[in-house]
């Protein structure tokens, strides 16, 4: 937890400093909305348009972040400065998913609203309590997802290539299961999310969470 | 009962891919004593540095650290090694303090040492500044702080005087000189001032061992010839 805490705080101070990653992902996010406000042409979206464009807006923000997750440790010697600390190497794992989560979290207090605005109807009011469960769900698929891709690009000579290469194809569960029990939350009249596309969420997030714990410390192997 | 060798290595390789960066080297370096590195740029210093320090996996050969066997037991050894190599490993964006408290929170260092030793090394009123603001000798100044801040049994030293000008080579001269009292592994390119600290010398050429000395058996020439 020592090593979790100093590494998370790292994080968050050096983000505070350079502000590289979260204004980048809050704006995209932003200007996404705004260009599908204006390119659908609509005065309202709801139901399965609306939930996938709310969903694939904050996947494309979140490779954003996914993609500078671990530049300050492979530029500038942190990788190094970590293992040779006589800690667990699976903190690194936690610590960073648990930033990526923070970024995450911030970017949707910013883009969610911002998403209402501009593209929900009047009518179509989501249930806050199911949907702040569905963000949480989908964002910790996100944040692991997308951690373990960026351990994998940042070792490759074309990360920013690699990255969204790698972890594209791997949140596309997340944005199905995400959008899908959103969609009867903007539905006219609003209905119930549907329990399955919950679990389908939860259990990639479990099965993603084994695999990355399995397999992050090959990746901070030389 | 004698101590444990600091380092003991039998034919140690490390390749990466087809290229053999270091080649068979064999030495017991004694508890306590120093071994100086010499040898010219791409030698293999540095591999074997990183090597020691558990950063690099040994491609062949054995390796044993502070009684540890790499890499098998290499996280016996973590903590116990202090690092300071070509680059500070210290984030540029943070300040020289906040680099070293993340560091201590990761060795379980209190952080009190920090500013014990920001005051050594005379750094304590530029530490609040971000690394990208100093000069590379503070930098170099703070990254023997990072490397000496767990109160390490083994020193890898990759030309740890490099940047520094006499006045801050001499502060940093108790925490990573001779008179630290640790075992050490100094990769330099000063003959005369790397002869004079060592217990043991240990000349590379492209990878391979020219020779394993002590230092009363090595002179300047036979160190120039590496180089040549």
């Amino acid at each position: 937890m020592r090593a979790i805490g100093a590494l998370v705080r790292k994080d968050l101070l050096l983000e505070l400093r350079t502000k590289e990653t979260v204004p980048a992902m809050a704006l995209f996010a932003l200007v996404a909305y705004v260009l599908f406000h204006f390119a659908l042409h609509r005065n309202a979206l709801e139901g399965d348009l609306a939930a996938g464009v709310l969903w694939v807006t904050v996947l494309l923000a979140a490779v954003l972040g996914v993609n500078r997750l671990f530049v300050a440790e492979h530029e500038q010697g942190g990788f190094d400065g970590f293992l040779l600390a006589p800690v667990d190497r699976t903190a690194m794992l936690v610590a960073k998913v648990a930033a990526l989560l923070c970024f995450l979290v911030v970017v949707e207090l910013i883009a969610v609203p911002a998403f209402f605005l501009l593209l929900l109807g009047p009518g179509a009011g989501p249930a806050f309590p199911e949907l702040l469960a569905i963000l949480a769900l989908a964002d910790i698929g996100l944040a692991v997802v997308g951690t373990l891709a960026a351990g994998l690009a940042v070792q490759t000579r074309a990360r920013d290539l690699i990255g969204p290469l790698v972890t594209l194809p791997l949140l596309v569960p997340v944005v199905i299961a995400a959008a899908r029990s959103t969609a009867p939350l903007f539905s006219v009249p609003a209905g119930g999310t549907e329990a399955k596309w919950l679990a389908v969420l939860g259990l990639y997030d479990l099965v993603f969470v084994l695999l990355a714990y399995a397999v992050f410390d090959f990746l901070l192997e030389d | 009962m004698a101590a444990a060798p600091a380092i003991e290595l039998r034919g140690l390789t490390r390749a990466f891919g087809e290229r053999i960066a270091l080649a068979e080297v064999s030495l017991s370096l004694p508890a306590g004593a120093t071994l100086v590195v010499f040898g010219p740029n791409g030698a293999g210093k540095t591999t074997l540095l990183r090597v020691l320090a558990t950063l690099l996996r040994p491609t062949a050969g054995e390796a044993s650290v502070l009684g540890a066997a790499l890499p098998g037991r290499g996280h016996l050894v973590r903590g116990r090694v202090g690092f300071l190599g070509h680059e500070a490993l210290l984030y540029r964006e943070l300040t020289g303090r906040e680099n070293l408290r993340y560091h201590a929170r990761l060795h379980g260092v209190a952080l009190h040492r920090v500013d014990d030793l920001l005051a050594r090394v005379d750094m304590a009123a530029r530490a609040d500044e971000p690394l990208r603001t100093l000069s590379r000798g503070m930098i170099q100044r703070l990254a023997v702080c990072r490397a000496v801040l767990h109160d390490p049994e083994l020193l890898l030293l990759d030309e740890p005087r490099s940047h520094l000008d006499p006045a801050a080579a001499g502060l940093v001269e108790p925490l990573i000189g001779r008179a630290s009292g640790r075992a050490r592994v100094v990769a330099s390119h000063d003959p005369a001032g790397g002869l004079a600290e060592a217990d043991l010398v240990l000349g590379l050429r492209a990878g391979r061992v020219a020779f394993v000395a002590p230092p009363e058996d090595v002179d300047a020439a036979r160190i120039g010839a590496l180089y040549r």
